[in-house]
């Protein structure tokens, strides 16, 4: 099972996970990620996120294709929604599921690695003082965090 | 082809698509940057750190050295920062 949506509303995420597991028997593992808005200490109002039409999709499926071309997993949801999203509101939900917790423990941070530095999706931190607000930076830490899952796997 | 802008690159630019019509001597990613830099002043403030960039065409992320010829869209935008 393989769901991706991009998509402006929000998602039910345990009932999202919970779908990989329904009515199977092999399932030994479910990894849920849910990332959400958080406020900056009071300072954010929003978060507005724009993205690539088309291309965030697209880009989606190639980072759970070399996911699924790298560990044995039974199924894989990817949901990211874009627009206005407030301070409590979830973002995205990454969930796997697998046979042993290792694969989909694993999984699920190799996708969000790729996700954050991969997928086209721009946030914009909309002020409490009014403020439209800047882009947000790409973190180097991000590109970190990706990186290490380009290394050739150990023997 | 068309050309696509997102995040502050769009802004810079003050479009979000145009067609645009290169001259056949540009032949890569980094080539496109570097002509639309010299179509005005948004355009240059837009790609004055071409590191800074990030290009797809048809949707695939493209760096630099890749040609763009047979392109039907190609997008330029900041370093991604979803999740």
């Amino acid at each position: 099972m393989r769901v991706i949506r991009v998509q402006k509303e929000d998602f039910d995420a345990a009932a999202e996970a919970g779908a990989l597991a329904e009515g199977r028997r092999d399932v030994g593992a479910l990894i849920s990620f849910v990332g959400l808005c958080r406020d900056e200490g009071g300072r954010l109002a929003a978060l507005e996120i724009e993205h690539y039409p088309g291309m965030a999709e697209a880009e989606i499926a190639r980072v759970v294709a070399s996911a699924e071309a790298r560990w044995p997993l039974l199924g894989v949801v990817v949901i990211h929604r874009y627009g206005a999203i407030a301070p409590g509101e979830r973002i995205v939900l990454v969930a796997t599921a697998a046979a042993h917790r290792a694969e989909a423990f694993d999984a699920a941070q190799m996708l969000m690695d790729y996700l954050k530095t991969q997928a086209p999706f721009w946030k914009r931190a909309r002020g409490t003082d009014g403020s439209t607000g800047d882009w947000i930076d790409a973190k180097p830490s991000d590109e970190d965090r990706a990186a290490r899952w380009r290394e050739p796997p150990r023997a | 082809m068309k050309a696509v802008y997102f995040a502050w690159v769009r802004e810079r630019i003050g479009k979000n698509e145009e067609v645009i019509e290169p001259p056949p001597e540009v032949a890569t990613v980094a080539d496109l940057i570097a002509w639309l830099s010299g179509r005005g002043e948004g355009y240059a403030n837009a790609f004055a750190k071409p590191n800074g960039i990030r290009a797809a065409i048809d949707r695939a992320h493209a760096g630099p050295n890749v040609g763009i010829a047979g392109a039907r869209e190609i997008a330029f935008f900041p370093p991604m920062t979803g999740g």
